[in-house]
C-alpha cells in the first residue's frame, strides 16, 4: 500500500483523477448545506438533457450528528467529496473503483462491496437507486443514480458518487479517531496538523451553538424570510438565487431540528416546505435553459 | 441437442430479489419457447449478485414446420371468388385442393410453413423476456430508456455455441462475460454452459447460489469448530450473504473481550443488522467474542487485512452502542416517558405518549380477566412499555425496542414482571412467535394490541385485500394466540367498546363523523377476529368451517368459549350419533326448505299443534326436542359443551324414528303441515350447538 495518505493529499488526489475523467472541479458552495447534493452543481444540473461532469469537495453540516468533539466518528461539520457524471457512462463503476486504487486502497487486499441502497432525499424532492460501497464493512461511498429531482424526472441519468473523506482517510491511515488524522504530511522541518487541530474546537462550540445556543425564535424567523424571499425569486424566474434561499430555509430547518424544538408531527410539515420549495427552483431552472 | 445459455450481467443486484427474478427469467422464456413450439428438455437458473444465467438444454435446431389451411368459396362458384381468394392467400390457382365436406365441395388452400430458426426465435424471446422482468422497484441509466432493477451492462446468448443476434436498449449478444471483479476486466469467451461455469469459477465467480450457501455454511462450521464455538443460527442472514458474494470466503474476527459486557441482543444487533456478520457462541450458548464475515474475496494476505477493517467497524459501532449504555441508564424509564409526546404513533391517533395513557388504562381492566396478573403492575408496566423509544440504544437500534426496555428497567429496580413485560409486549409477532405466558406481560400485550385495532377499524383504516400496512392481521392473531394459549377468558365486546371511548376522549377532534358507533366497531372487530381465527386453525389443519358455525349463531365474544364450542361441536361431529344427526339436521333443513318454497309459507314450529300428531313418533319426537332441549340448555349454561354434546346426541332414536316411520308428504294438508312444523322445531334444535347449515363436508 501507499504511504497513508494525509487528508489533504485524498482530496488533491482526487481531484486530479476526476480532472483525468473530463470532470471540472469545482470549489466548495459558500453556503452551509446538508451534502454535496444538495450544491447546485448536483441539484440543479442533474436536471435536462445536457451532458455534465464535475467533482468537488463539499463541506456538509449536519447539525444533530455533533458530539461536542467527544465521539471519535461523529462530526456535525464534515467534508464530502461529490462526483456527478451525466449521463451516467457504463464503466463507472469500474472507474470508481480504479479511483480506490488511486487513494491508496488495494482493492485486491480489501473486499470492496456495493451493498444495495435506495437513497432519498425528501426536502429535495429527489431519489435514485444505488448502493453504499462498503470497503471491509465500512462504508465509504454512496453510489446513485439520479432518477428525479425535485419530482421532476431526469430525462438523462446522472451518476452520483459520494466519498465520505474522513472515513476514507481514516481507513487508508488507519486511525480510529477522527480527530487524530493526519491533515497534512509535512516535509521535515515544517509544522503537522491533526484533523483535530484543525476542527475540534468548531466542533465543541459548534455542538454547544446547535444544541444550546441556537435561538429558536432568529431560527424562525430566518426559515420565514428564506421562504418568501425564495417565493418572490421564483415571481421572478430567478432560478438560481431562489436556490440559494432553498438551500438556507432547509439548513435553518436542520438547525432548529437539532435544536430540538420541531416536533415530529410539524416536522413532516416543514420538509414538506422545503420540498415545495426546491420543486419551485428546479422548475424554474429548467424553464430557464438556453 | 443444442443449448441455449443466457447470462444477464448487471451491476449489483439486491441480494433478496435475485433468486426470485432468476426463477422468473426462467419462467418466462420456457413459457415464451413453448408457445413458439420449441421443446426442451431441462431448464436451469442462476444468480450471483451480478448475474441470472439460465440454461436451456435439448432444443431443436428450428421451430417445427408447420401446416397451414384455409377453407376457400365453394367448387362451382363464381370464378372471380375463387381466384380473389387464391391472392388472399398468398397461393396459385392450380394449387389449390378440392375437399368433400359435410356442407358440399370447397377448395382449400394448403400451405406448409417452413419452423423458423431457433436461433432467430431467441433473437426475439430473449430481449422481450428480460425487459418484462418485474422488480419491486426499477431505475434508467445514461441515456437508455430500459427499467431495469439496476444498470444491465451485458447480455451473453449462446444458442448451440453461436452467438444470438438481439438487441436491446443498445445492448448486442455477447459471447463472452467477465469473471469476479478481482479478476479484472479480461472477458471470457465461452462455448456452452459447461465451459462458462468452469471459466467463471477459475475466475472466482461460484454461478450457484446453492453451492455457494453450502459453501458457507461449511466454513462457518469449520471455523467455529476450530474455536471451540458454534454458530448461532441464523438462516436468513445466510440467505443474504449468498446474494453479497460471487465468491465467499468466510473469515473470523475478534470481539474486544470488554465489549461482551453489553446486553448480547445489542452485540448481536450491531453484528447483524448493521454489518451482516454471524454471531458464534460458546457450547452453553453464551455470546463468544468473535465474529464470522463472509468476504467476497481471496485475498493474497489471508483475509488479514480484510478481517483487520471489520473488527475496526465493529469497534467503532460497539463504542457508540457502550456510549449509548452509560448514557441511558443515567436516566430512569419514568423520567423518559413525557418525551413519547414528541413521537407521533399516527396523525389520526395521536402520539405514544397517547397511545400509552391508553394501553394504561385499558390493561388495567384486562389485568382483571388474567388470573395472577397484578393490576398495579400491569399498570406500571404500561406506562413505561414505550419509554425506551426514546432511548439512545432504541435509536440506533430501533429492532431493540421492548429488549432495552426490560434491561433498563431492571437498572431501575422495577419488578421483574414489569419488566419481563416491557420486553414481551410486542409479541406474539407472527404465528411461529414465542407467545408469552407471564400475566402481566398477557395483559399488557392484549392492551397494546387491542388499542391499535380499535384506533385504526375507528379511523377507517381496516386491511384491504394484500394492504395491511399497520399489521392488524399480525396484532389480531397475536391477541387470538394470547388469549386461546394462555386460556384468558375476555369479553372482548366490552373491551372494544372501552378501548373506543379511551380513543373518543383522547382525540382533540373526536372520532370522526362518519366512523363507525362503538357497536358497529364491536360487530366489525369480532368478525375480523373470526376471520383471523378460521385463518389461525386452517394453518393448523383444524376445521375452521366450524368456527363460521359456531360465530353465526352466538355472536360469541369469548375467543377461548368459542372455541370449546368449536372443539365440542368438532368432536359431536365425528361422533357416530353426530353424524347422523348432522345428516338428519339437512334432512329437514332441505325439506321444510324446499316446500316453504313450494307453498311460499313460513312452516314455524311455534305454530305446532300437538292435536294434530297421528303416528306415536310424531309426539316421541316432539317429547324428545323438550327433554334433550332443556338437558343441553343446561349443559351450555354450565359451559359443559361436551355433555351438552352428549345429552343432544339423546335425540338421535326419536329422529331415527320420525324419518323411518311418519310420511311428511301427507294427504291430509293439516298432518302435512303440522309435521313441516315439527321438523322445523327439529332444525332450531340444533342452533343450539351452532349453524348446522355453515358446517361443510
Amino acid at each position: 500500500m501507499a504511504p497513508a495518505a494525509a487528508f489533504q493529499d485524498l482530496i488533491l488526489t482526487l481531484q486530479r483523477f476526476w480532472a483525468e475523467q473530463g470532470c471540472i472541479i469545482l470549489q466548495p458552495y459558500d453556503m452551509e448545506l446538508g451534502a454535496g447534493t444538495f450544491h447546485p452543481a448536483t441539484a440543479l444540473r442533474a436536471l435536462g438533457p445536457e451532458p455534465w461532469r464535475t467533482a468537488y469537495v463539499q463541506p456538509s453540516r449536519r447539525p444533530a450528528d455533533g458530539r461536542y468533539g467527544e465521539n471519535p466518528n461523529r462530526l456535525q461539520h464534515y467534508y464530502q467529496f461529490q462526483v456527478i457524471l451525466k449521463p451516467s457512462p457504463d464503466d463507472i463503476q469500474d472507474t470508481y473503483l480504479t479511483s480506490l486504487g488511486a487513494i491508496g486502497i488495494d482493492t485486491t487486499l480489501h473486499d470492496v462491496r456495493f451493498v444495495e441502497d435506495d437513497w432519498e432525499s425528501p426536502t429535495l424532492g429527489a431519489w435514485g437507486l444505488g448502493w453504499e460501497v462498503w470497503c471491509d464493512g465500512m462504508e465509504v461511498s454512496q453510489f446513485t443514480y439520479f432518477q428525479q429531482v425535485g419530482g421532476i424526472d431526469c430525462e438523462v441519468v446522472s451518476g452520483e458518487i459520494t466519498y465520505g473523506l474522513e472515513r476514507l482517510a481514516m481507513f487508508v491511515q488507519n486511525i480510529d479517531n477522527v480527530f487524530d488524522l493526519a491533515w497534512n504530511a509535512p516535509r521535515e522541518g515544517q509544522p503537522r496538523f491533526t484533523y483535530g487541530d484543525v476542527f475540534l474546537r468548531a466542533e465543541r462550540e459548534f455542538s454547544a451553538y446547535n444544541f444550546e445556543r441556537a435561538d429558536a425564535a432568529t431560527l424562525f424567523r430566518h426559515f420565514a424570510d428564506a421562504e418568501a424571499e425564495c417565493g418572490r425569486l421564483i415571481a421572478a424566474r430567478l432560478a438560481l438565487p431562489a436556490y440559494d434561499q432553498c438551500m438556507k430555509a432547509s439548513h435553518t430547518f436542520n438547525l432548529l431540528d437539532a435544536r430540538g424544538v420541531i416536533s415530529v408531527t410539524e416536522r413532516a410539515a416543514y420538509v414538506g416546505r422545503v420540498r415545495a420549495l426546491a420543486k419551485a427552483c428546479c422548475e424554474t431552472w429548467l424553464s430557464g435553459r438556453a | 441437442m443444442p443449448e441455449l445459455l443466457l447470462e444477464l450481467l448487471s451491476e449489483e443486484m439486491p441480494a433478496s430479489l435475485q433468486a426470485r427474478v432468476a426463477d422468473e427469467l426462467k419462467g418466462r422464456i420456457t413459457e415464451a419457447l413453448g408457445n413458439a413450439k420449441l421443446s426442451f428438455s431441462a431448464a436451469r437458473a442462476y444468480s450471483t449478485p451480478r448475474r441470472l444465467t439460465l440454461v436451456v438444454e435439448g432444443l431443436p435446431a428450428t421451430q417445427p414446420d408447420v401446416r397451414e389451411e384455409r377453407k376457400g368459396p365453394r367448387v362451382g362458384g363464381p370464378e372471380s371468388a375463387v381466384l380473389g381468394f387464391c391472392r388472399a392467400s398468398g397461393i396459385a390457382r392450380d394449387a389449390l385442393e378440392q375437399r368433400d365436406t359435410d356442407r358440399g365441395c370447397f377448395y382449400f388452400a394448403v400451405k406448409m410453413r417452413a419452423g423458423r430458426p431457433t436461433a432467430e426465435v431467441l433473437g426475439e424471446i430473449v430481449p422481450q423476456s428480460v425487459a418484462a422482468l418485474s422488480w419491486p422497484k426499477s431505475m434508467r441509466w445514461g441515456q437508455g430508456t430500459l427499467r431495469w432493477v439496476r444498470p444491465l451492462r451485458r447480455i451473453v446468448c449462446l444458442f448451440a455455441a453461436d452467438m444470438v443476434p438481439l438487441s436491446l436498449d443498445g445492448l448486442g449478444g455477447a459471447n463472452a462475460t467477465v469473471g469476479h471483479r478481482s479478476a479484472g476486466a479480461t472477458l471470457l469467451v465461452v462455448r456452452d454452459f459447461a465451459d462458462y461455469e468452469a471459466k467463471l469459477r477459475s475466475a472466482k465467480v461460484m454461478l450457484d447460489p446453492a453451492e455457494r450457501r453450502a459453501h458457507i455454511v461449511a466454513e462457518t462450521e469449520r471455523h467455529a469448530g476450530a474455536a471451540g464455538l458454534r454458530l448461532r443460527s441464523d438462516p436468513a442472514l445466510i440467505d443474504e450473504l449468498v446474494g453479497l458474494v460471487e465468491w465467499p470466503v468466510v473469515l473470523m474476527g475478534r470481539i474486544e473481550d470488554h465489549f461482551l459486557a453489553l446486553p448480547e441482543e445489542v452485540l448481536v444487533a450491531a453484528m447483524r443488522s448493521h454489518q451482516r456478520y454471524l454471531a458464534l457462541e460458546h457450547h452453553d450458548g453464551r455470546l463468544a467474542p468473535r465474529f464470522l464475515v463472509a468476504a467476497n474475496l481471496a485475498a493474497p494476505d489471508g483475509g488479514a487485512a480484510i478481517i483487520a477493517g471489520n473488527e475496526r467497524v465493529l469497534r467503532a459501532r460497539l463504542a457508540d452502542a457502550a456510549f449509548f449504555w452509560e448514557q441511558d441508564r443515567k436516566q430512569p424509564l419514568a423520567d423518559r416517558v413525557p418525551r413519547l409526546a414528541e413521537i407521533v404513533f399516527h396523525a389520526k391517533l395521536g402520539t405514544v405518549a397517547a397511545k400509552v395513557d391508553r394501553i394504561e388504562a385499558l390493561a388495567g381492566g384486562i389485568a382483571a380477566h388474567v388470573p395472577g396478573a397484578s393490576r398495579d403492575r400491569v399498570r406500571s408496566a404500561a406506562r413505561l412499555c414505550k419509554a425506551d423509544l426514546v432511548t439512545g440504544m432504541v435509536g440506533e437500534f430501533p429492532e431493540l425496542q421492548g429488549i432495552m426496555g426490560r434491561y433498563y428497567a431492571r437498572h431501575d429496580g422495577e419488578h421483574d414482571e414489569v419488566a419481563t413485560a416491557i420486553a414481551e409486549h410486542y409479541a406474539p409477532q407472527g404465528p411461529n412467535d414465542r407467545c408469552p405466558s407471564a400475566p402481566v406481560s398477557v395483559a399488557l400485550a392484549l392492551a397494546d394490541k387491542l388499542d391499535t385495532l380499535v384506533g385504526f377499524f375507528a379511523i377507517g383504516e381496516p386491511p384491504t385485500g394484500s394492504r395491511d400496512p399497520f399489521a392488524l392481521r399480525r396484532a389480531a392473531l397475536g391477541l387470538i394466540r394470547l388469549v386461546l394459549e394462555n386460556g384468558i377468558r375476555l369479553p372482548l365486546r366490552e373491551r372494544i367498546r372501552e378501548a373506543w371511548h379511551l380513543l373518543a376522549e383522547h382525540l382533540h377532534h373526536g372520532i370522526q363523523g362518519d366512523a363507525p358507533d362503538p357497536e358497529q366497531l364491536a360487530a366489525q372487530l369480532l368478525e375480523f377476529f373470526a376471520d383471523r381465527l378460521k385463518v389461525h386453525l386452517r394453518e393448523k389443519g383444524l376445521r375452521h368451517d366450524l368456527i363460521g358455525a359456531v360465530f353465526a349463531l352466538h355472536d360469541e365474544d369469548d375467543i377461548v368459549r368459542l372455541m370449546a364450542r368449536v372443539e365440542a361441536l368438532s368432536d359431536f361431529l365425528a361422533s357416530e350419533d353426530g353424524a347422523n344427526l348432522l345428516t338428519a339436521f339437512r334432512r329437514a333443513n332441505n325439506i321444510v326448505a324446499i316446500e316453504e318454497r313450494r307453498d311460499r309459507v313460513s312452516y314455524r314450529g311455534d305454530a305446532l299443534a300437538t292435536g294434530l300428531f297421528r303416528e306415536p313418533d310424531e309426539a316421541r319426537l316432539h317429547a324428545a326436542l323438550a327433554t334433550v332441549g332443556a338437558a343441553v340448555t343446561t349443559a351450555l349454561a354450565a359451559e359443559d359443551f361436551a355433555g351438552a354434546g352428549r345429552a343432544f346426541a339423546r335425540l338421535r332414536p326419536a329422529v331415527d324414528a320420525f324419518f323411518d316411520h311418519v310420511t311428511v308428504n301427507s294427504e291430509d294438508a293439516a298432518l302435512r303441515a303440522n309435521r313441516l312444523r315439527l321438523l322445523d322445531l327439529v332444525r332450531r334444535q340444533f342452533a343450539l350447538l351452532g349453524d348446522f347449515a355453515l358446517i361443510k363436508g
